[in-house]
């Protein structure tokens, strides 16, 4: 498995932490899955301390922490929250999200690669929420960033991969760089193809923390992340047209 | 004075953004902002506030 900013994973899945039934369920979505990478966000504390509950469960799972800039739309703002996120945090991860459109949550990557370029010489390791344009993943490679992340789907959307054509073509065109999909997984079988596809890890969230049974999505989601990395390892077959006998012709009966 | 506290007035005795952190008893790890530029959590004692500054006091939470 590729290294992210030279750290090694123990798994390609990375599991968001937001929308579970419970607290409880979240902790057992993670182990039950044995994700690796945990998102987490930073947001308006109040006096009860509702941070101080959340950081103590999360640090007790005793995964890398993945803080986001979820909800920025200018640079400014995802600059100054990336600064925030690691202080407290304490990583220089950073999943740099700047959202441009309000409906699809399609990043802004015109933004997105200025505040990468910023971020990177800041000090901090950038992981990009991006799309699956290869032309901007080239400049977010030029600014710095040592990952990718194209999105499958809009956030939340559930729909999979949209454009299995154009992520084919990132992989091919970015052999050595860690590829993530992230969002817009709904199904094992999305993050099965993502896998496939010769991605490198697949970031998810919604469609555990949402499913009737959140603990046994995360599990069913990571059978799913093995098979598809064990089946890209195994060098699948080309689809074909038309059909092609597996039982041998040779020796056949005559029975017409 | 007058400090907006995560979007909120509210009437304040303190004269740094740390003094104001312990006023409003926030004890656990937060990030913390002033007029929307960060401030390192060593800065907070030299960071002096005035009347009609906004602060936005930040903490882990779900994310995705």
């Amino acid at each position: 498995m590729k290294r992210f900013y030279g750290t090694e994973l123990p798994n390609p899945l990375m599991l968001g932490t937001a929308q579970y039934p419970s607290p409880a369920i979240l902790e057992q979505a993670f182990r039950t899955s044995g994700a690796g990478v945990a998102t987490v966000s930073l947001r308006r504390e109040g006096a009860e301390g509702a941070g101080a509950t959340f950081w103590k469960m999360i640090e007790d799972l005793g995964v890398r922490i993945l803080p986001n800039t979820a909800g920025c739309h200018t640079v400014k703002e995802a600059v100054t929250t990336a600064h925030m996120a690691r202080e407290v945090f304490g990583t220089r991860w950073i999943k740099l999200e700047l959202i441009g459109h309000t409906d699809s949550l399609q990043p802004d990557v015109f933004q997105l690669v200025e505040a990468a370029k910023i971020l990177t010489e800041d000090g901090f390791q950038v992981f990009p929420y991006t799309t699956e344009d290869l032309i901007v993943g080239e400049r977010l490679l030029a600014a710095g960033c040592e990952v990718l992340m194209p999105w499958g789907a809009p956030i939340g959307s559930g729909r999979g991969l949209n454009n299995p054509y154009a992520l084919r073509a990132m992989r091919a065109e970015f052999p050595d760089v860690p590829l993530v999909i992230d969002a817009g997984i709904g199904l094992p079988s999305h993050a099965a193809q993502a896998m496939e596809l010769g991605y490198d890890a697949v970031l998810l969230n919604t469609a555990v923390a949402r499913a009737g049974d959140p603990v046994a999505m995360a599990r069913a989601m990571m059978g799913a992340i093995e098979a598809g990395r064990l089946a890209r390892d195994a060098d699948p077959i080309d689809a074909r047209d038309m059909a092609e006998a597996s039982t041998p012709v040779i020796g056949k009966a005559f029975l017409a | 004075m007058k400090i907006v506290i995560n979007g909120e007035a509210h009437e304040v005795a303190a004269t740094t953004l740390a003094g104001l952190l312990e006023e409003r008893g926030f004890a656990g790890r937060v990030a913390t902002a002033v007029n929307e530029a960060f401030v390192p959590a060593a800065l907070r004692g030299s960071q002096a506030l005035r009347d009609g500054d906004r602060v936005e006091i930040l903490a882990p939470m779900q994310g995705g």
